[in-house]
């Protein structure tokens, strides 16, 4: 147990407490969907056509199949979008007249257990008549191009634009132009547990309870009884023990509206627990896109003005509820990243194309305009002759508050600093030399850096300006200190992984001057907790945690008024710690126990002072804040076979207050390799008429500890104004920064070569085909 | 839709007689014909390691091998691991390094470094790196895991040579 943060004057907060989730999960005590027994068991027959008119269905005699006649009163998935020329297009929740994409649910086999259920959908004959596909996000918007919906023309289903006044003279002023063309190929999330889900009737009260792998319980609950048409009182819908999300089980998916129909329709327990080849067809995918970037900078390597060309390929349908907008607007607002930069230009669309519909995964497009941001820096810098960490020292934003050019507000960070950081611990004068003795040797090293902003936190200002039809953002805690003097915090958020049951116990036990195992969490269960967003987007930690300390406020005011009464002084001179009221500076005292008691059972004390009892209510709704980092590595890139091994990889990382430093450095660690994959692994092919190749996590590869270096952690903490807890979310920026500092630091590698390699993940084969035409030319 | 055979699956030193098909996975009839949850399916084919077991103290990926080829051989699960509600070495490390956060992975990760010291107490920290990369995890980047294997690597080592 480490010492909580240096003059904090908090007890608990800043201590790697070991988490309260931990033994259950170690002992296979675990609580996982697919754990629950069930009287039903679905299958779903998928498309194996990319595009196509469903002719006909043929089902098996006598068994159970649905199809979606049989869900003709359950409405199409349709999220809505207000802004940016969104076509709101619909997802029928089994495949209706058309099919979009190869994975799309087009019937439901319902049988006692699962080996018989896929035995039936092995004989559900589909008959597609094939419509011609398109796979590709730019091919999408070629004048001819199949159109995947009728009502969005040249396949746009959003179109962003922005430009700031005086940008064209901005540029025209430039000494120096610069582009870069990115490539960022499709990615799957691939949390370890796939998608599962469990929906049981209950002939007492009438009620389903739907048991899912899912990220934001509330919303689920919401978007299902919308569809279905039932009251949102008859759905009880339970996030158990969920196996990793990033951003995949945040939205809503259309098995689990179809196992809560059935539940319903059969009055009994119905389970689908998705397998691997499933999960990576037809779960969520993401990061589908072509970035063009132009900078032009003034003599001194200032970037004066940048434009963008926002390619996001978002596949066949929209997610529920950030649509599939999520990724181009993220990549307008936020491309400018951590730059001093006044005039900015974007085009940013959303395309629909015949494959697998695009949400979010950890980090959403900034992984993609981190590495695209970057990778114009370090050409720039090549440009001008300069080093990677000088041309962004004179480009990082150093005053604060800062209000970026598409209107955002940075608060207090420290971009310069952790740069420095790492730049530092890199030693990068004797990598230079280093990598000069390497060359000679025909041995090929190179270093990058990646600088960016982590927008974390943000409540429902931030989703509003996107014009979401849905704006997520507050969050609603409920605190509640029993008779026995022991605590209860519903949250609406939803973790899976994060340990927020250990780190809001820390926010609360120092409010309260208890110790955190008297708090117990309850999250996952819109029965148990206040109405609530879930847990995705850096923002548990912050809004969660935030609402969490005004309710444990809340209790503390209440608490000292009980004492000031039962000890006969002012409230102002009761303090609570170690689980007591005080008189300050005395030793009169008063377990905090008794005065729980109190609290219920002598009311008639406090009669007309306040209501009995001690469970208080809170929300937060904060602004937004920005973390930051600078990630930067070493690699080795083998010229022969175009491997590419990570030498070095350092972090330095500023997200404000750290709560549970051990926790932190888990979120960095997990989000780096997710990143180091993306950078160099991981890529979800299909071939030209929308077959996806890679069906296994033999042919999709996220990294084994093999590919993950040892990881250095460098942190500061600039306590935000912008939060309550001064703590800024960081769940995504492992992920965020690592693919560009990955990228410059092949480049950097290959300099000798004169290649530039723009398209993660830069694959064996990728390398070596540049350094080919390189050789050719 | 084919014959059923009977066979008796020993899990932790406790005899379950079921009757299953012969496709039947070992992980399936685990996890449903005997009610141990704690082993799970990330996969199904081999490459996540998320339903490793002990069979006959072999690491074993349950999903690649068949209930009946494990009729009568000495299964160990996650379950088997602790004693009461006091954690082992194993599991305290994972614990106190933060080896875990979702926590699906885990119990695989667990077996398979069970299954590894026991049959190689001596294993060098880079051999052992070799091994932990037979499995998957997708949310620590496995830094943490590979501490706690090597935490309770060393201190076998050093209990061997004390």
């Amino acid at each position: 147990m480490s010492a909580p943060t240096k003059g904090s004057g908090l007890a608990w907060v800043g201590r790697s407490l070991r988490r309260v989730e931990d033994p259950a999960l170690l002992t296979g005590r675990g609580r996982f969907t697919a754990d629950l027994p069930a009287a039903h068991r679905v299958r779903f027959v998928r498309s194996a056509i990319a595009a196509g008119r469903i002719e006909k269905v043929d089902i098996p005699a006598g068994a159970t199949v649905l199809t979606a006649a049989d869900l003709a009163a359950v409405k199409p998935i349709t999220p809505a979008l207000h802004k940016f020329g969104y076509v709101p297009i619909a997802q029928p929740v089994l495949a209706s007249g058309f099919v979009r994409f190869v994975g799309e649910p087009i019937a439901a086999v319902v049988a006692a257990t699962e080996a018989e259920a896929e035995d039936i959908a092995d004989g559900v004959a589909v008959d597609i008549s094939e419509l011609p596909p398109v796979i590709d996000g730019r091919a999408a918007l070629a004048d001819g191009a199949p159109q995947v919906h009728g009502q969005a023309a040249r396949n746009i289903v959003v179109e962003g634009k922005i430009e700031t006044p005086g940008f064209a003279a901005a540029r025209d002023s430039a000494a120096q132009l610069v582009a870069v063309d990115i490539r960022s190929r499709r990615q799957n999330a691939t949390p370890l547990e796939a998608r599962a889900g469990h929906a049981v009737f209950d002939p007492i009260s009438g009620r389903v309870t739907l048991t899912c792998a899912t990220q934001m319980p509330h919303l689920l609950r919401t978007g299902i009884a919308d569809l279905i048409g039932m009251p949102e009182s008859e759905l009880r819908v339970i996030a158990p023990d969920v196996g990793g999300g990033f951003g995949q089980k945040m939205s809503l998916v259309p098995e689990y509206v179809v196992l809560v129909w059935l539940a319903r329709k059969l009055k009994s327990s119905v389970a689908w627990t998705e397998d691997r080849r499933e999960n990576l067809m037809a779960s969520f995918h993401s990061r589908d896109q072509y970035i063009r970037l132009q900078g032009g900078f003034d003599a001194e390597a200032k970037l004066v003005a940048l434009s963008a060309e926002v390619t996001a390929n978002v596949g066949a349908y929209s997610c529920y509820p950030t649509t599939c907008a999520v990724e181009p607007l993220m990549a307008m607002a936020e491309l400018p990243g951590p730059y001093d930069l006044r005039a900015y230009s974007c085009l940013a669309r959303g395309v629909l194309t015949n494959t697998c519909p695009m949400a979010p995964y950890r980090g959403v497009s900034r992984p993609v305009i981190t590495t695209a941001l970057e990778r114009l820096m370090d050409a720039a810098a090549m440009q001008f002759g300069l080093e990677p960490v000088e041309i962004r020292r004179r480009n990082l934003i150093a005053k604060f508050p800062y209000t970026s050019a598409t209107g955002l507000v940075y608060d207090e960070a420290s971009y310069r600093q952790t740069l420095d950081m790492a730049s530092d611990a890199l030693d990068v004068p004797a990598f230079r030399q280093r990598q000069r003795q390497a060359r000679a040797e025909r041995r090929y090293l190179g270093i990058g850096f990646a600088t960016f902003s982590e927008r974390t936190g943000y409540g429902t200002p931030a989703f509003a300006a996107r014009g979401m039809g849905i704006t997520p953002g507050w969050e609603t805690v409920e605190l509640t200190m029993d008779p026995s003097g022991y605590l209860e915090l519903r949250i609406g958020a939803s973790p899976h992984g994060q340990g927020l049951r250990t780190t809001l116990a820390q926010l609360v036990a120092d409010e309260l001057g208890v110790c955190p195992e008297r708090i117990k969490v309850v999250h996952g269960d819109t029965d148990r907790t206040p109405y609530g967003w879930g847990t995705f987007a850096s923002r548990s930690l912050v809004i969660a945690g935030g609402a969490s300390v005004l309710a444990a406020r809340k209790v503390h005011a209440k608490l000292k008024k009980i004492a000031s009464r039962l000890l006969e002084a002012a409230a102002d001179d009761i303090v609570l710690e170690n689980g007591a009221a005080r008189v300050a500076g005395t030793d009169r005292a008063i377990p905090i126990e008794d005065l729980a008691r109190a609290a219920y059972h002598q009311f008639h004390l406090f009669r007309g002072e306040f209501d009995p009892g001690l469970s208080e209510s809170a929300t937060y709704d904060p602004p937004g804040t920005f973390s930051n980092a600078c990630h930067a590595g070493i690699v080795e890139v083998d010229a022969d076979t175009g491997r590419v091994t990570i030498e070095r990889f350092v972090v330095a990382e500023d997200a404000g207050r750290l709560v549970n430093p051990m926790i932190v450095d888990g979120q960095v660690l997990g989000g780096v390799a997710q990143g180091i994959g993306n950078a160099l692994l991981e890529e979800i092919v299909y071939d030209d008429s929308g077959n996806m190749l890679t069906a296994t996590l033999a042919d999709f590869l996220p990294p084994t500890c093999r590919e993950i270096p040892p990881i250095e952690l460098l942190h500061l903490e600039t306590f935000s104004d912008a939060t309550i807890t001064k703590s800024k979310g960081l769940g995504e920026g492992g992920a965020i920064g690592a693919p560009a500092a990955i990228l410059n630091a092949i480049n950097d590698a290959l300099t000798p070569f004169g290649v530039s390699i723009n398209e993660i993940p830069a694959t064996p084969q990728r390398i070596r085909a540049a350094l080919r035409r390189a050789r050719k030319q | 839709m084919s014959e059923r055979s009977d066979v008796t699956l020993t899990i932790n030193g406790k005899a379950h007689a079921i009757r299953v098909e012969p496709r039947r996975t070992l992980v399936d009839a685990i996890r449903e014909d005997c009610g141990q949850t704690g082993t799970h399916i990330g996969c199904e084919h081999g490459v996540c390691g998320a339903c490793t077991v002990l069979v006959d103290g072999a690491p074993v990926r349950s999903c690649l091998m068949f209930a009946v080829q494990a009729d009568g051989k000495q299964i160990r699960t996650v379950e088997g691991l602790a004693s009461g509600d006091e954690l082992n070495a194993l599991q305290r490390a994972f614990m106190d390094h933060h080896g875990l956060q979702c926590g699906f992975c885990t119990p695989g990760f667990l077996m398979l470094i069970t299954g590894v010291l026991e049959r190689e107490p001596d294993i060098s920290d880079e051999e052992l790196l070799d091994v932990l990369s037979s499995n998957l995890c997708r949310c620590t980047g496995y830094q943490n895991i590979v501490k706690a294997a090597r935490a309770v690597a060393g201190e076998l080592r050093q209990r061997r040579t004390a």
